[in-house]
């Protein structure tokens, strides 16, 4: 990975360790000061800087009229962002956690999403609403959603998660320069280190992590395109966000070569990436987070099936949350953690 | 697929998108507001017109709802300078429910205090105190009915609490333990209490205010007499689901009570960003053809009065209500949230309203009814009350040591039966706790 972050440094841009709430207030820093047209908006992202401190110091240094708190309304702030976006802004909305999106869809599914076919190019909407997902910090069902595959089955949508402070500057640049509505998820869970799966560990840093070294000034990360984590042969893993760390970890612990592929993307999917690294490895493992019905990986699963069958030696392996509400106190019974992947790695090591 | 080379190099800045400008017409302007004071700042509310108590008269409860719009605009109060209850909104209670109230108020205080404790002491993930708006939910409970219907946000634990609602099962939820009754899987402070009348608590906002319209109209189309009352803060009260709630309870004539629990802030958010500066939050009842009341949230006789006077109201099939509650969120939104980022400490400390328990306190002692010595003979009462309530629950446990509800009820409820895939995955839960911990056991087995 270490050489394929090099490749991505660009230039001669030096690099430091940021955190990826750091990285993504520098994108968005970096974007205001290249775009007059770029603006901000949430729930607390002004004088306060985001819950998350996403937004820390940007309205003292672009002014309230480019950085502003919202009322709560998450319709509203969606569709106003659709009409600023009308006028020919690009608005970067947020929505505080993902779980709360939901007052947004219609905006965000009937409108933003259908914008360009529905007028015939004759509007757009190249918004990026950001919005911190996934659990691990003991959130409850409020605070601890997945709900990418919601958006990834709307034509017309884009949707990103990134999931090293690096790659989250880079996509944000690239979304936020997209003329598509661009849905933004970050991984709240690894915003201030990776995350292993192992919740007994002491918490890391980004410092140590060549994810973490971010360059600096602009560059951006096309979407569509995956990382290549870790290159190998026993199986082709396919994921992204927390799940690439948790990953990373239990391959490495059980000594397994597997190739890891970091999607960064779903729609747009590499599906190029998948297909070349299936073919090589003739096994799939596939994992995400969210509940597992009728999830992001069930289209992962069917693509690989209908484009890889003949190179298939076993059958591609799903590891997900649970089919329940994301619980308070068994959090980490609900996580797909390292004993229910290390169980999918050893099927599909047995084929 | 690693083909981020500068594909991504750099297109430069990119021009503004701006629209010629029209003759002499002036630029618009976009206005964003700005809270008066920020940290550091002194406080100075005088700007805030506060009437005298007693100002305002009491219409009739059947009154049409333009008539109320006085009401709306001003402020209903009962307790003066002097801590006596003046005009016609006294609610002329009898100093023994007068001190019941105070002592649910403290209780309530008192349990806010030793939760928060038990958070910062990591015995539980969260907590969400009530300090200073204790008035609102303890009085509203003592003007409805037991069996009235509530549809809580997250701040009226004091309703819980006014209903006799068992400290100890509020603990459970809290600490997420194998005798919480919502099986530890909500967040702490999100309780359900049907039984008592009390909606379950939902983290997204203002998702309870239609649910109470709805309620409301159920008992109307069963005939019954039980009405439904539902609070949200200002701050959510900018959320679609308030205008949904509005116009239905507007065009059924719901039997409900829609409370705005006016604290000025909103996480780091203060009331302007929904709407204050603009029109009282109360005001917005008469433009919907709803009745509406702004009162003294920190004066628990006037919240006792307008929930009273709503409730009849209801009641009495002469229709729904909005309540405007002006309070002051005395703590931070959460123990997730530190205002000293982004308000002036002094805000509390000038609060022109004082504070709830404070003056219910004084009007006692102003009637001859309550003093000092037994104030704080109670309030040593309260704290072991609640202390022995929390060590009792400790018993069962507290979030993250094990003492958790069994695995498989992470998988029920989802929906009534258990098809085949939860099953499969509860197994599958099972499976990995027993590879993880190969000597583990449920303690229920």
């Amino acid at each position: 990975m270490s050489d394929e972050e090099a490749a991505l440094s660009l230039a001669n841009a030096a690099s430091r360790p940021l955190n990826m709430i750091e990285a993504i207030n520098e994108a968005l820093d970096l974007m205001m000061a290249r775009d007059p047209d770029v603006i901000v908006m949430g729930e607390d992202v002004g004088y306060f800087g985001g819950v998350f401190r996403a937004t820390a110091g940007l309205q003292n240094k672009y002014g309230k009229n480019r950085v502003f708190d919202t009322p709560i309304n998450e319709c509203g702030i969606i569709g106003a962002a659709v009409g600023m976006a009308a006028y020919g802004l690009r608005p970067v909305p947020e929505i505080q956690f993902a779980d709360y999106i939901y007052p947004g869809l219609d905006q965000l599914i009937s409108e933003a999403a259908r914008m360009r076919y529905r007028s015939a190019g004759d509007f757009t909407a190249p918004l990026t609403v950001r919005s911190p997902f996934g659990g691990g910090i003991f959130g409850g069902q409020t605070h601890s959603q997945s709900p990418e595959a919601l958006f990834t089955h709307v034509a017309g949508l884009k949707t990103v998660i990134p999931s090293t402070p690096h790659d989250a500057k880079g996509l944000l640049i690239a979304a936020i320069e997209d003329d598509d509505p661009v849905i933004f998820f970050e991984p709240k869970r690894i915003y201030n280190g990776p995350f292993g799966g192992d919740y007994d560990a002491p918490s890391k840093t980004w410092k140590t992590h060549p994810g973490g070294k971010v360059p600096e000034g602009y560059y951006h990360i096309p979407l569509g395109k995956a990382r290549m984590v870790r290159e190998g042969s026993a199986m082709t893993v396919l994921v992204y966000g927390t799940m690439v760390h948790v990953a990373e970890a239990v391959l490495a612990a059980k000594g397994i070569d597997a190739e890891i592929i970091d999607l960064r993307t779903l729609v747009p999917l590499d599906i190029e990436a998948i297909e070349t690294s299936v073919e090589k490895t003739g096994k799939c493992l596939v994992i995400h987070e969210a509940t597992r019905t009728s999830g992001f990986g069930a289209e992962l699963v069917s693509l690989v099936q209908e484009r890889c069958f003949y190179h298939l030696e076993a059958p591609v392996e799903r590891v997900t949350g649970f089919d329940t509400p994301y619980p308070h106190s068994l959090e980490w019974a609900y996580f797909p953690g390292p004993v229910r992947i290390g169980e999918a790695i050893d099927r599909l090591m047995s084929e | 697929m690693t083909a981020d080379k500068p594909d991504g190099a750099d297109p430069g800045p990119r021009a503004a998108s701006v629209g010629q400008p029209r003759g002499n017409l002036p630029p618009l302007e976009l206005y964003v507001p700005e809270p008066r004071y920020r940290p550091g700042d002194a406080v100075d509310y005088s700007h805030l017109e506060i009437p005298e108590a007693g100002a305002h008269s009491r219409p009739d409860e059947t009154c049409p709802p333009v008539e109320t719009r006085p009401l709306c605009d001003g402020l209903v109060r009962v307790l003066d300078e002097e801590n006596r209850a003046v005009g016609a909104w006294d609610p002329g209670l009898d100093p023994d429910t007068l001190r019941r109230m105070l002592r649910v108020m403290a209780l309530t205080r008192a349990f806010d205090d030793r939760m928060y404790r038990g958070q910062r002491q990591g015995k539980t993930s969260f907590y969400m105190k009530c300090t200073g708006e204790e008035a609102i939910s303890v009085a509203s409970a003592f003007a409805l009915a037991d069996d009235d219907m509530v549809f809580p946000s997250y701040r009226q634990q004091g309703v819980l609490i006014a209903r006799g609602y068992p400290l100890v099962e509020m603990i459970n939820q809290i600490y997420s333990n194998r005798a919480d009754r919502l099986k530890g899987r909500q967040l702490p402070i999100m309780y359900s209490a049907k039984d008592h009348g009390f909606f379950s608590i939902s983290g997204n906002l203002a998702t309870q205010y239609p649910q109470a319209v709805g309620w409301a109209m159920a008992s109307a189309i069963k005939g019954d007499t039980r009405i439904a009352t539902s609070f949200i803060g200002e701050g959510s009260s900018a959320e679609g689901d308030f205008h949904a709630a509005m116009t239905f309870a507007a065009v059924y004539n719901a039997p409900v009570v829609l409370n705005v629990v006016n604290n000025q802030w909103a996480i780091s958010s203060f009331s302007g960003f929904a709407g204050a500066e603009r029109a009282t939050f109360a005001a917005r009842a008469v433009g919907y053809g709803v009745a509406g009341l702004r009162v003294d949230g920190n004066d628990a006789l006037a919240v006792y009065a307008a929930m009273q006077w709503a409730a009849n109201r209801a009641r009495a099939n002469a229709g729904p209500t909005l309540i405007e509650h002006f309070t002051y969120r005395a703590e931070g939104h959460s123990t997730s949230d530190d205002p000293s980022a982004y308000r002036s400490a002094q805000e509390r400390e000038e609060w022109p309203l004082g504070d709830p328990v404070a003056r219910l306190k004084a009007h006692l002692v102003a009637l001859g009814e309550w003093d000092d010595e037994r104030h704080a003979a109670m309030d040593l009462e309260l704290a072991e009350q609640v202390k022995k309530a929390t060590k009792e629950a400790e018993k069962n446990g507290i979030l993250g040591h094990g003492l958790h509800h069994p695995f498989h009820t992470m998988f029920e409820d989802v929906f009534e039966d258990l098809p085949w895939h939860l099953e499969e995955q509860a197994e599958q839960a099972i499976r990995e706790r027993r590879t993880k911990w190969p000597n583990w056991k449920e303690f229920s087995e």
